[in-house]
Protein backbone atom coordinates (compact mmCIF):
# COMPACT_ATOMS: atom_id res chain seq x y z
CA UNK A 1 0.00 0.00 0.00
CA UNK A 2 1.19 3.54 -0.65
CA UNK A 3 0.65 7.20 0.94
CA UNK A 4 -0.57 10.01 -0.76
CA UNK A 5 1.26 12.88 1.26
CA UNK A 6 1.44 16.65 1.09
CA UNK A 7 5.43 17.06 2.42
CA UNK A 8 8.03 19.71 2.62
CA UNK A 9 10.88 18.71 0.62
CA UNK A 10 12.83 18.34 3.78
CA UNK A 11 10.33 16.02 5.66
CA UNK A 12 10.82 13.84 2.01
CA UNK A 13 14.86 14.04 2.93
CA UNK A 14 13.98 12.88 6.31
CA UNK A 15 11.61 9.99 4.72
CA UNK A 16 13.93 9.13 2.30
CA UNK A 17 16.66 8.72 5.12
CA UNK A 18 14.49 6.31 7.34
CA UNK A 19 13.79 4.52 4.08
CA UNK A 20 17.11 3.80 3.27
CA UNK A 21 18.16 2.33 6.87
CA UNK A 22 19.41 5.73 8.93
CA UNK A 23 19.55 5.41 11.85
CA UNK A 24 21.56 8.13 13.56
CA UNK A 25 21.44 11.71 13.35
CA UNK A 26 23.56 14.13 15.02
CA UNK A 27 22.72 17.87 14.32
CA UNK A 28 22.72 21.45 15.51
CA UNK A 29 19.02 23.18 13.51
CA UNK A 30 19.44 25.75 11.52
CA UNK A 31 17.13 27.61 9.12
CA UNK A 32 16.73 26.66 6.38
CA UNK A 33 17.01 23.27 7.31
CA UNK A 34 15.17 22.99 10.68
CA UNK A 35 12.23 20.72 9.70
CA UNK A 36 15.15 18.05 9.24
CA UNK A 37 16.28 17.15 12.43
CA UNK A 38 13.14 17.87 13.97
CA UNK A 39 11.05 15.61 12.25
CA UNK A 40 14.41 13.10 12.48
CA UNK A 41 13.64 13.59 16.66
CA UNK A 42 10.50 12.35 16.48
CA UNK A 43 10.96 9.16 14.00
CA UNK A 44 14.61 7.95 14.46
CA UNK A 45 13.30 6.98 17.86
CA UNK A 46 10.68 4.84 16.62
CA UNK A 47 12.82 2.89 14.87
CA UNK A 48 14.94 1.95 17.08
CA UNK A 49 17.59 4.75 15.98
CA UNK A 50 19.53 7.42 17.73
CA UNK A 51 18.98 11.64 17.42
CA UNK A 52 21.61 13.61 19.55
CA UNK A 53 21.35 17.34 19.28
CA UNK A 54 25.21 18.45 19.64
CA UNK A 55 26.69 21.49 20.91
CA UNK A 56 27.42 22.65 17.71
CA UNK A 57 28.08 21.83 13.83
CA UNK A 58 31.56 20.33 14.27
CA UNK A 59 30.75 18.00 17.29
CA UNK A 60 27.40 16.98 14.67
CA UNK A 61 29.51 16.06 11.68
CA UNK A 62 32.54 14.49 14.50
CA UNK A 63 29.61 12.03 15.95
CA UNK A 64 27.97 10.67 12.67
CA UNK A 65 31.59 10.07 11.43
CA UNK A 66 31.80 8.03 15.05
CA UNK A 67 28.34 6.43 14.23
CA UNK A 68 29.31 5.28 10.80
CA UNK A 69 31.78 3.66 11.71
CA UNK A 70 30.08 1.25 14.03
CA UNK A 71 27.88 0.27 10.74
CA UNK A 72 25.16 2.71 10.97
CA UNK A 73 23.95 4.90 7.92
CA UNK A 74 24.12 8.64 9.77
CA UNK A 75 23.25 12.18 8.60
CA UNK A 76 24.14 15.37 9.83
CA UNK A 77 21.86 18.81 7.94
CA UNK A 78 22.78 22.39 8.14
CA UNK A 79 22.77 25.37 6.59
CA UNK A 80 25.27 28.02 5.24
CA UNK A 81 27.24 29.14 8.25
CA UNK A 82 26.87 25.38 9.46
CA UNK A 83 27.92 24.27 6.22
CA UNK A 84 31.31 25.95 6.79
CA UNK A 85 31.90 24.97 10.20
CA UNK A 86 31.69 21.00 9.29
CA UNK A 87 34.38 20.92 6.06
CA UNK A 88 36.98 19.92 8.32
CA UNK A 89 35.13 16.77 9.03
CA UNK A 90 34.14 16.73 5.68
CA UNK A 91 37.35 16.64 4.76
CA UNK A 92 38.15 13.56 7.17
CA UNK A 93 35.68 11.64 6.10
CA UNK A 94 36.79 11.62 2.52
CA UNK A 95 40.49 10.68 3.64
CA UNK A 96 39.42 8.01 5.84
CA UNK A 97 36.63 7.05 3.31
CA UNK A 98 33.52 7.13 5.97
CA UNK A 99 30.17 6.78 4.27
CA UNK A 100 27.91 9.84 5.50
CA UNK A 101 24.94 11.76 4.08
CA UNK A 102 25.77 15.87 5.24
CA UNK A 103 22.22 17.44 3.87
CA UNK A 104 23.21 21.36 2.57
CA UNK A 105 19.87 23.25 2.85
CA UNK A 106 21.62 26.31 1.78
CA UNK A 107 20.57 29.78 2.48
CA UNK A 108 21.95 33.56 1.33
CA UNK A 109 25.62 33.98 2.20
CA UNK A 110 28.28 35.16 3.26
CA UNK A 111 28.41 34.71 6.86
CA UNK A 112 24.79 34.92 8.70
CA UNK A 113 23.39 35.56 5.55
CA UNK A 114 20.06 35.36 4.64
CA UNK A 115 18.86 32.81 7.17
CA UNK A 116 15.19 32.96 5.12
CA UNK A 117 15.64 33.02 1.66
CA UNK A 118 16.54 30.70 -1.32
CA UNK A 119 20.34 30.31 -2.65
CA UNK A 120 22.59 28.08 -4.08
CA UNK A 121 25.36 29.89 -3.21
CA UNK A 122 27.45 26.80 -1.81
CA UNK A 123 28.07 25.01 -5.46
CA UNK A 124 31.57 25.90 -5.38
CA UNK A 125 31.73 25.52 -1.09
CA UNK A 126 30.50 21.43 -1.77
CA UNK A 127 33.04 20.90 -4.12
CA UNK A 128 36.26 22.63 -2.62
CA UNK A 129 35.22 23.62 1.00
CA UNK A 130 37.04 21.40 2.56
CA UNK A 131 41.23 21.73 1.70
CA UNK A 132 43.24 19.37 -0.37
CA UNK A 133 42.53 17.31 -3.57
CA UNK A 134 39.46 15.41 -2.46
CA UNK A 135 36.80 13.88 -4.03
CA UNK A 136 33.06 13.79 -3.25
CA UNK A 137 29.39 13.58 -4.16
CA UNK A 138 26.99 15.85 -4.35
CA UNK A 139 23.40 15.81 -5.20
CA UNK A 140 20.27 18.43 -6.12
CA UNK A 141 17.04 17.50 -5.67
CA UNK A 142 14.31 19.84 -7.71
CA UNK A 143 11.15 18.85 -6.30
CA UNK A 144 9.56 17.23 -3.57
CA UNK A 145 9.20 13.80 -4.48
CA UNK A 146 12.99 13.72 -5.78
CA UNK A 147 14.17 15.09 -2.00
CA UNK A 148 12.97 11.31 -1.29
CA UNK A 149 14.31 9.55 -4.42
CA UNK A 150 17.86 11.67 -4.19
CA UNK A 151 18.17 10.71 0.08
CA UNK A 152 17.68 7.46 -1.04
CA UNK A 153 20.45 7.70 -3.62
CA UNK A 154 22.53 9.60 -1.30
CA UNK A 155 23.04 6.41 1.36
CA UNK A 156 23.33 4.05 -1.94
CA UNK A 157 26.77 6.05 -3.37
CA UNK A 158 27.72 6.59 0.39
CA UNK A 159 27.58 3.03 1.07
CA UNK A 160 28.47 1.45 -2.68
CA UNK A 161 31.31 4.27 -2.65
CA UNK A 162 32.55 4.88 0.67
CA UNK A 163 32.29 8.20 0.61
CA UNK A 164 30.43 11.14 1.88
CA UNK A 165 27.50 12.78 0.20
CA UNK A 166 26.16 15.74 0.20
CA UNK A 167 22.79 16.58 -0.53
CA UNK A 168 23.05 20.11 -1.93
CA UNK A 169 19.19 21.04 -1.43
CA UNK A 170 17.63 24.90 -1.56
CA UNK A 171 15.50 27.00 0.19
CA UNK A 172 12.42 26.69 -2.76
CA UNK A 173 12.44 22.63 -2.52
CA UNK A 174 13.57 22.26 1.24
CA UNK A 175 10.18 24.65 2.20
CA UNK A 176 7.85 23.86 -0.60
CA UNK A 177 5.07 21.24 0.46
CA UNK A 178 4.12 18.56 -2.33
CA UNK A 179 2.70 15.97 -3.63
CA UNK A 180 4.17 12.80 -2.70
CA UNK A 181 3.51 9.42 -2.90
CA UNK A 182 5.18 6.67 -0.30
CA UNK A 183 5.40 3.49 0.73
CA UNK A 184 3.26 1.96 3.89
CA UNK A 185 6.27 -0.51 4.54
CA UNK A 186 9.87 0.53 3.79
CA UNK A 187 11.39 -2.64 4.67
CA UNK A 188 10.70 -3.83 1.52
CA UNK A 189 12.86 -1.37 -0.42
CA UNK A 190 16.34 -2.44 -1.40
CA UNK A 191 18.83 -1.30 1.47
CA UNK A 192 22.08 0.01 0.42
CA UNK A 193 24.96 -1.95 2.09
CA UNK A 194 29.08 -1.68 2.53
CA UNK A 195 31.19 -3.74 1.13
CA UNK A 196 32.36 -6.14 3.92
CA UNK A 197 35.46 -8.25 4.46
CA UNK A 198 35.56 -11.87 3.42
CA UNK A 199 39.19 -12.82 5.10
CA UNK A 200 39.80 -13.55 8.47
CA UNK A 201 40.29 -10.22 10.87
CA UNK A 202 43.84 -11.43 11.17
CA UNK A 203 44.69 -10.89 7.46
CA UNK A 204 42.08 -7.76 6.90
CA UNK A 205 44.10 -4.77 5.15
CA UNK A 206 41.75 -2.14 5.94
CA UNK A 207 42.43 0.50 2.91
CA UNK A 208 43.06 -2.25 0.34
CA UNK A 209 40.70 -0.91 -3.10
CA UNK A 210 40.44 -4.70 -4.40
CA UNK A 211 39.23 -3.97 -7.80
CA UNK A 212 36.81 -1.38 -7.89
CA UNK A 213 38.79 0.74 -5.60
CA UNK A 214 36.48 0.34 -3.08
CA UNK A 215 37.55 -0.89 0.61
CA UNK A 216 35.31 -3.14 2.53
CA UNK A 217 34.03 -1.59 5.79
CA UNK A 218 33.07 -3.96 8.74
CA UNK A 219 31.81 -2.43 11.83
CA UNK A 220 33.94 -1.23 14.56
CA UNK A 221 33.64 -4.15 17.54
CA UNK A 222 33.09 -7.56 15.90
CA UNK A 223 36.69 -8.23 15.61
CA UNK A 224 37.99 -6.40 12.74
CA UNK A 225 40.43 -3.84 14.40
CA UNK A 226 41.78 -0.88 11.99
CA UNK A 227 42.93 2.34 12.31
CA UNK A 228 41.38 5.36 11.08
CA UNK A 229 43.51 8.71 10.21
CA UNK A 230 43.39 11.83 8.41
CA UNK A 231 47.01 11.34 7.39
CA UNK A 232 47.71 9.76 4.34
CA UNK A 233 48.00 5.99 4.75
CA UNK A 234 48.86 2.71 3.10
CA UNK A 235 46.52 -0.08 3.05
CA UNK A 236 47.55 -1.10 6.41
CA UNK A 237 45.72 2.03 7.52
CA UNK A 238 48.73 3.30 8.89
CA UNK A 239 50.02 7.13 7.46
CA UNK A 240 52.65 6.64 4.96
CA UNK A 241 54.60 9.66 3.83
CA UNK A 242 56.01 8.12 0.64
CA UNK A 243 55.56 9.51 -2.58
CA UNK A 244 54.54 6.20 -4.00
CA UNK A 245 51.72 5.48 -1.27
CA UNK A 246 50.88 9.31 -1.78
CA UNK A 247 50.48 9.03 -5.06
CA UNK A 248 48.33 5.32 -4.97
CA UNK A 249 46.21 6.35 -2.18
CA UNK A 250 45.01 9.64 -4.05
CA UNK A 251 44.53 7.24 -7.50
CA UNK A 252 42.34 5.49 -6.04
CA UNK A 253 40.24 7.34 -3.99
CA UNK A 254 40.27 9.78 -7.77
CA UNK A 255 39.60 6.17 -10.00
CA UNK A 256 36.71 4.54 -7.43
CA UNK A 257 34.62 7.76 -8.24
CA UNK A 258 35.77 8.55 -11.57
CA UNK A 259 35.51 5.33 -13.29
CA UNK A 260 31.99 4.91 -12.11
CA UNK A 261 30.87 8.46 -13.90
CA UNK A 262 28.16 6.50 -15.47
CA UNK A 263 26.64 5.01 -11.98
CA UNK A 264 27.32 8.54 -10.73
CA UNK A 265 26.47 11.49 -12.53
CA UNK A 266 23.00 11.88 -12.97
CA UNK A 267 21.45 14.49 -15.81
CA UNK A 268 17.98 15.17 -16.89
CA UNK A 269 16.92 16.49 -20.06
CA UNK A 270 13.79 18.24 -20.71
CA UNK A 271 12.15 19.33 -24.20
CA UNK A 272 15.97 18.88 -25.36
CA UNK A 273 14.28 17.09 -29.19
CA UNK A 274 15.33 19.38 -31.75
CA UNK A 275 16.38 21.78 -29.48
CA UNK A 276 19.13 24.59 -30.19
CA UNK A 277 19.73 26.61 -27.38
CA UNK A 278 19.72 24.80 -23.87
CA UNK A 279 19.05 26.11 -20.23
CA UNK A 280 21.19 24.43 -17.46
CA UNK A 281 19.26 24.64 -14.21
CA UNK A 282 19.40 22.51 -10.83
CA UNK A 283 17.32 22.05 -7.69
CA UNK A 284 14.69 24.82 -7.69
CA UNK A 285 15.95 27.29 -10.27
CA UNK A 286 15.12 23.99 -12.14
CA UNK A 287 11.50 24.49 -11.65
CA UNK A 288 11.51 28.35 -12.92
CA UNK A 289 12.91 26.62 -15.91
CA UNK A 290 10.53 24.01 -16.73
CA UNK A 291 8.14 26.44 -17.03
CA UNK A 292 10.02 28.97 -18.98
CA UNK A 293 11.26 26.23 -21.45
CA UNK A 294 7.58 25.19 -21.88
CA UNK A 295 6.74 28.93 -22.33
CA UNK A 296 9.46 29.72 -25.46
CA UNK A 297 8.44 26.20 -26.95
CA UNK A 298 4.98 27.47 -26.89
CA UNK A 299 6.54 30.99 -28.74
CA UNK A 300 8.34 28.41 -31.30
CA UNK A 301 11.95 28.98 -29.97
CA UNK A 302 13.93 25.89 -29.89
CA UNK A 303 14.74 25.39 -26.38
CA UNK A 304 15.33 23.01 -23.84
CA UNK A 305 16.34 22.23 -20.57
CA UNK A 306 19.41 20.39 -18.98
CA UNK A 307 19.26 19.68 -15.65
CA UNK A 308 22.05 18.33 -13.78
CA UNK A 309 21.49 15.79 -10.63
CA UNK A 310 24.35 15.10 -10.00
CA UNK A 311 26.26 18.27 -9.27
CA UNK A 312 29.81 16.22 -8.01
CA UNK A 313 31.23 14.79 -9.90
CA UNK A 314 30.75 17.34 -12.36
CA UNK A 315 28.68 16.49 -15.43
CA UNK A 316 31.72 16.68 -17.97
CA UNK A 317 30.98 14.29 -20.58
CA UNK A 318 27.05 15.53 -20.56
CA UNK A 319 28.24 19.25 -21.44
CA UNK A 320 31.11 18.41 -23.88
CA UNK A 321 28.22 16.76 -25.68
CA UNK A 322 25.87 19.03 -25.04
CA UNK A 323 28.31 21.83 -26.97
CA UNK A 324 27.98 20.05 -30.18
CA UNK A 325 24.09 19.61 -29.83
CA UNK A 326 23.33 23.44 -29.53
CA UNK A 327 24.31 26.57 -30.61
CA UNK A 328 24.28 28.51 -27.45
CA UNK A 329 23.53 27.76 -23.21
CA UNK A 330 22.33 29.74 -20.44
CA UNK A 331 23.35 28.63 -17.29
CA UNK A 332 20.56 30.00 -14.69
CA UNK A 333 21.56 29.84 -10.87
CA UNK A 334 20.70 31.33 -7.65
CA UNK A 335 24.24 32.57 -7.02
CA UNK A 336 26.06 35.46 -8.92
CA UNK A 337 27.23 32.30 -11.48
CA UNK A 338 29.35 29.36 -9.43
CA UNK A 339 28.65 26.74 -11.78
CA UNK A 340 28.70 28.37 -14.87
CA UNK A 341 31.99 28.31 -14.68
CA UNK A 342 32.24 24.63 -14.99
CA UNK A 343 30.20 24.49 -17.97
CA UNK A 344 32.36 27.04 -19.49
CA UNK A 345 35.36 25.29 -18.85
CA UNK A 346 33.63 21.89 -20.38
CA UNK A 347 32.39 23.52 -23.54
CA UNK A 348 35.84 25.30 -24.44
CA UNK A 349 34.44 28.35 -26.54
CA UNK A 350 32.76 25.76 -28.73
CA UNK A 351 29.35 28.09 -27.93
CA UNK A 352 28.71 30.44 -26.06
CA UNK A 353 27.79 30.30 -22.81
CA UNK A 354 25.86 33.14 -21.02
CA UNK A 355 24.95 33.32 -17.12
CA UNK A 356 22.14 34.34 -15.47
CA UNK A 357 22.37 34.61 -11.76
CA UNK A 358 19.91 35.97 -9.19
CA UNK A 359 20.51 36.73 -5.23
CA UNK A 360 18.01 38.91 -4.39
CA UNK A 361 16.25 36.38 -2.12
CA UNK A 362 13.92 35.65 -4.51
CA UNK A 363 13.89 32.73 -6.87
CA UNK A 364 13.45 34.01 -11.00
CA UNK A 365 9.99 33.76 -12.20
CA UNK A 366 8.91 31.98 -15.58
CA UNK A 367 8.63 35.34 -17.46
CA UNK A 368 11.43 36.87 -15.92
CA UNK A 369 14.25 33.60 -16.98
CA UNK A 370 12.64 33.93 -20.45
CA UNK A 371 13.33 37.14 -21.36
CA UNK A 372 16.78 36.18 -20.30
CA UNK A 373 16.92 33.54 -23.09
CA UNK A 374 15.35 35.84 -25.44
CA UNK A 375 18.29 38.04 -24.64
CA UNK A 376 20.74 35.52 -24.97
CA UNK A 377 19.42 33.75 -28.41
CA UNK A 378 19.44 37.21 -29.96
CA UNK A 379 23.26 36.88 -29.07
CA UNK A 380 23.90 33.78 -30.29
CA UNK A 381 22.29 34.87 -33.79
CA UNK B 1 -7.86 24.61 -14.77
CA UNK B 2 -5.15 26.56 -12.97
CA UNK B 3 -5.93 28.55 -9.33
CA UNK B 4 -3.06 30.73 -7.36
CA UNK B 5 -4.49 31.54 -4.32
CA UNK B 6 -2.43 34.20 -2.05
CA UNK B 7 -3.04 34.24 2.02
CA UNK B 8 -1.56 37.29 4.06
CA UNK B 9 -1.51 38.69 6.90
CA UNK B 10 0.33 38.54 10.22
CA UNK B 11 2.42 36.19 12.20
CA UNK B 12 0.54 33.97 14.28
CA UNK B 13 -2.76 34.18 12.29
CA UNK B 14 -2.56 30.92 10.94
CA UNK B 15 -2.30 31.76 7.08
CA UNK B 16 0.68 29.46 6.62
CA UNK B 17 -1.90 26.16 8.01
CA UNK B 18 -4.88 27.39 5.80
CA UNK B 19 -2.87 27.07 2.85
CA UNK B 20 -1.27 23.76 3.87
CA UNK B 21 -4.87 22.89 4.66
CA UNK B 22 -6.00 23.86 0.86
CA UNK B 23 -3.61 22.10 -0.96
CA UNK B 24 -4.07 18.92 1.77
CA UNK B 25 -7.96 19.24 0.03
CA UNK B 26 -6.50 19.59 -3.81
CA UNK B 27 -4.48 16.43 -2.94
CA UNK B 28 -7.98 14.41 -1.55
CA UNK B 29 -9.62 15.91 -4.84
CA UNK B 30 -6.99 14.03 -6.70
CA UNK B 31 -5.66 17.14 -8.01
CA UNK B 32 -1.93 18.71 -7.97
CA UNK B 33 -0.87 21.24 -5.50
CA UNK B 34 1.87 23.40 -4.64
CA UNK B 35 1.76 25.45 -1.29
CA UNK B 36 4.77 27.31 -0.43
CA UNK B 37 5.44 30.43 2.50
CA UNK B 38 7.58 33.66 2.82
CA UNK B 39 8.27 34.89 6.78
CA UNK B 40 10.85 36.62 8.65
CA UNK B 41 13.07 35.30 11.37
CA UNK B 42 10.33 36.74 14.05
CA UNK B 43 8.16 33.87 15.62
CA UNK B 44 5.13 36.33 16.14
CA UNK B 45 4.17 39.48 14.20
CA UNK B 46 5.94 40.21 11.18
CA UNK B 47 4.29 39.75 8.27
CA UNK B 48 3.40 36.50 7.05
CA UNK B 49 2.20 35.00 3.16
CA UNK B 50 1.24 31.62 2.47
CA UNK B 51 0.41 30.22 -1.57
CA UNK B 52 -0.99 27.60 -3.13
CA UNK B 53 -1.42 26.80 -6.23
CA UNK B 54 -3.90 23.67 -7.77
CA UNK B 55 -4.09 22.57 -10.65
CA UNK B 56 -5.01 19.42 -12.82
CA UNK B 57 -1.65 19.61 -14.28
CA UNK B 58 1.92 19.59 -13.17
CA UNK B 59 2.79 22.32 -11.10
CA UNK B 60 6.34 23.59 -11.74
CA UNK B 61 7.19 27.23 -10.78
CA UNK B 62 6.04 27.03 -6.79
CA UNK B 63 5.09 30.42 -6.27
CA UNK B 64 2.34 32.84 -7.09
CA UNK B 65 2.89 34.84 -9.86
CA UNK B 66 -0.37 36.48 -10.79
CA UNK B 67 -2.98 35.42 -8.10
CA UNK B 68 -6.79 34.69 -8.50
CA UNK B 69 -7.36 34.78 -5.15
CA UNK B 70 -5.95 37.12 -2.53
CA UNK B 71 -6.70 36.95 0.95
CA UNK B 72 -5.78 39.58 3.37
CA UNK B 73 -5.76 39.68 6.59
CA UNK B 74 -4.33 42.78 7.70
CA UNK B 75 -3.83 46.28 6.36
CA UNK B 76 -0.27 45.95 5.92
CA UNK B 77 -1.18 42.52 3.54
CA UNK B 78 -3.82 44.35 1.86
CA UNK B 79 -1.75 47.76 0.97
CA UNK B 80 1.11 45.17 -0.13
CA UNK B 81 -0.35 42.27 -2.28
CA UNK B 82 -3.04 44.44 -4.05
CA UNK B 83 -0.43 45.48 -6.58
CA UNK B 84 -0.75 44.83 -10.23
CA UNK B 85 -3.22 41.87 -9.77
CA UNK B 86 -5.03 40.30 -12.65
CA UNK B 87 -8.79 41.41 -13.47
CA UNK B 88 -9.89 38.96 -12.63
CA UNK B 89 -8.18 38.38 -9.21
CA UNK B 90 -10.92 38.35 -6.33
CA UNK B 91 -9.65 40.32 -2.80
CA UNK B 92 -10.91 38.67 0.63
CA UNK B 93 -10.38 41.06 3.27
CA UNK B 94 -10.70 41.00 6.94
CA UNK B 95 -12.77 44.08 8.01
CA UNK B 96 -11.55 43.98 11.45
CA UNK B 97 -7.93 44.70 10.35
CA UNK B 98 -8.33 46.18 6.91
CA UNK B 99 -10.39 49.66 7.60
CA UNK B 100 -8.87 51.05 3.88
CA UNK B 101 -9.63 48.88 1.23
CA UNK B 102 -7.20 48.85 -1.43
CA UNK B 103 -7.81 51.07 -4.44
CA UNK B 104 -8.53 48.67 -6.80
CA UNK B 105 -11.08 47.56 -9.73
CA UNK B 106 -11.32 44.04 -8.89
CA UNK B 107 -14.11 42.90 -6.46
CA UNK B 108 -13.31 42.89 -2.66
CA UNK B 109 -14.96 40.76 -0.25
CA UNK B 110 -15.10 42.74 2.89
CA UNK B 111 -15.76 39.79 5.35
CA UNK B 112 -15.92 39.71 9.28
CA UNK B 113 -13.71 37.22 9.40
CA UNK B 114 -12.06 37.31 12.74
CA UNK B 115 -14.89 39.32 14.40
CA UNK B 116 -16.92 36.23 13.26
CA UNK B 117 -14.43 33.61 14.89
CA UNK B 118 -14.87 35.70 18.32
CA UNK B 119 -18.47 35.65 18.32
CA UNK B 120 -19.38 32.74 16.82
CA UNK B 121 -16.30 30.22 17.74
CA UNK B 122 -15.26 32.07 20.90
CA UNK B 123 -11.79 32.10 19.76
CA UNK B 124 -10.39 34.27 17.52
CA UNK B 125 -7.77 31.48 16.86
CA UNK B 126 -10.35 29.70 14.50
CA UNK B 127 -10.56 32.93 12.35
CA UNK B 128 -7.95 30.77 9.24
CA UNK B 129 -10.87 28.05 9.02
CA UNK B 130 -13.60 30.38 8.90
CA UNK B 131 -11.41 32.26 6.10
CA UNK B 132 -10.98 28.51 4.34
CA UNK B 133 -14.72 27.99 4.35
CA UNK B 134 -15.36 31.51 3.06
CA UNK B 135 -12.54 31.17 0.49
CA UNK B 136 -13.70 27.71 -0.70
CA UNK B 137 -17.63 28.85 -0.78
CA UNK B 138 -16.70 31.90 -3.35
CA UNK B 139 -14.07 29.91 -5.74
CA UNK B 140 -14.90 25.66 -5.13
CA UNK B 141 -11.44 25.48 -5.82
CA UNK B 142 -11.84 22.35 -4.14
CA UNK B 143 -14.80 19.79 -2.77
CA UNK B 144 -16.86 21.06 0.46
CA UNK B 145 -15.99 17.64 1.80
CA UNK B 146 -12.52 17.59 0.57
CA UNK B 147 -11.92 20.67 2.68
CA UNK B 148 -13.53 19.20 5.65
CA UNK B 149 -11.47 16.29 5.40
CA UNK B 150 -8.34 17.97 5.36
CA UNK B 151 -9.66 20.54 8.17
CA UNK B 152 -10.33 17.66 10.61
CA UNK B 153 -6.78 15.94 9.65
CA UNK B 154 -5.06 18.54 10.62
CA UNK B 155 -6.83 20.35 13.53
CA UNK B 156 -6.13 18.80 17.09
CA UNK B 157 -8.60 15.93 18.64
CA UNK B 158 -11.26 17.81 20.82
CA UNK B 159 -11.85 20.23 18.05
CA UNK B 160 -13.25 18.52 15.37
CA UNK B 161 -16.49 19.99 15.82
CA UNK B 162 -15.55 23.77 16.34
CA UNK B 163 -13.77 23.59 13.20
CA UNK B 164 -16.28 22.28 11.57
CA UNK B 165 -18.49 24.78 12.87
CA UNK B 166 -16.15 27.65 11.91
CA UNK B 167 -15.67 25.88 8.25
CA UNK B 168 -19.86 27.03 8.61
CA UNK B 169 -19.69 30.04 9.73
CA UNK B 170 -16.87 31.24 6.95
CA UNK B 171 -19.26 29.49 4.27
CA UNK B 172 -22.16 31.76 6.22
CA UNK B 173 -20.18 34.95 5.60
CA UNK B 174 -20.22 34.68 1.84
CA UNK B 175 -23.76 33.26 0.98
Amino acid sequence: MSRVLLLQGNQAVVEGAIAAGCRFFAGYPITPSTEIAEELAKQLPLVGGKFIQMEDEIASIGAVIGASLTGKKVMTATSGPGFSLKQELFGYACAAEIPLVLVNVQRGGPSTGQPTSPSQGDVMQARWGTHGDHWMIALSPSSVPECFDLTRRAYEFSERYRVPVILLMDEVVGHMREKVVLSDDYENLPQPMRKQPTCKPEDFLPYDGGEDGVPAMPPFGIGFRWHVTGLIHDETGFPNGSPEATVKAMDRMYHKLADHYDDIVRVEEFKMEGAEFAVVAFGGAARTAWDAVTMARAEGLKVGLVRPITIWPFAQKHMEKLATQVKGILVHELNCGQYVGEVERAVKGKVPVFSYGKYDNEPATPAELLAEIKKAMGGVK
Amino acid sequence: MKTELRFSGTGGQGVITAAIILAEAALLDKKNAVQSQAYGPEARGGSSKAECIISDDAIYFSKVTAPNVLLAMSQEAADKYSKDLKDDCIVITDKLFVTKLPDVKNKIYELDITRAAKNELGKALFSNIVALGAVVGLTKVVSEESLEKAVLNRVPKGTEEKNKKALQVGRDLVK
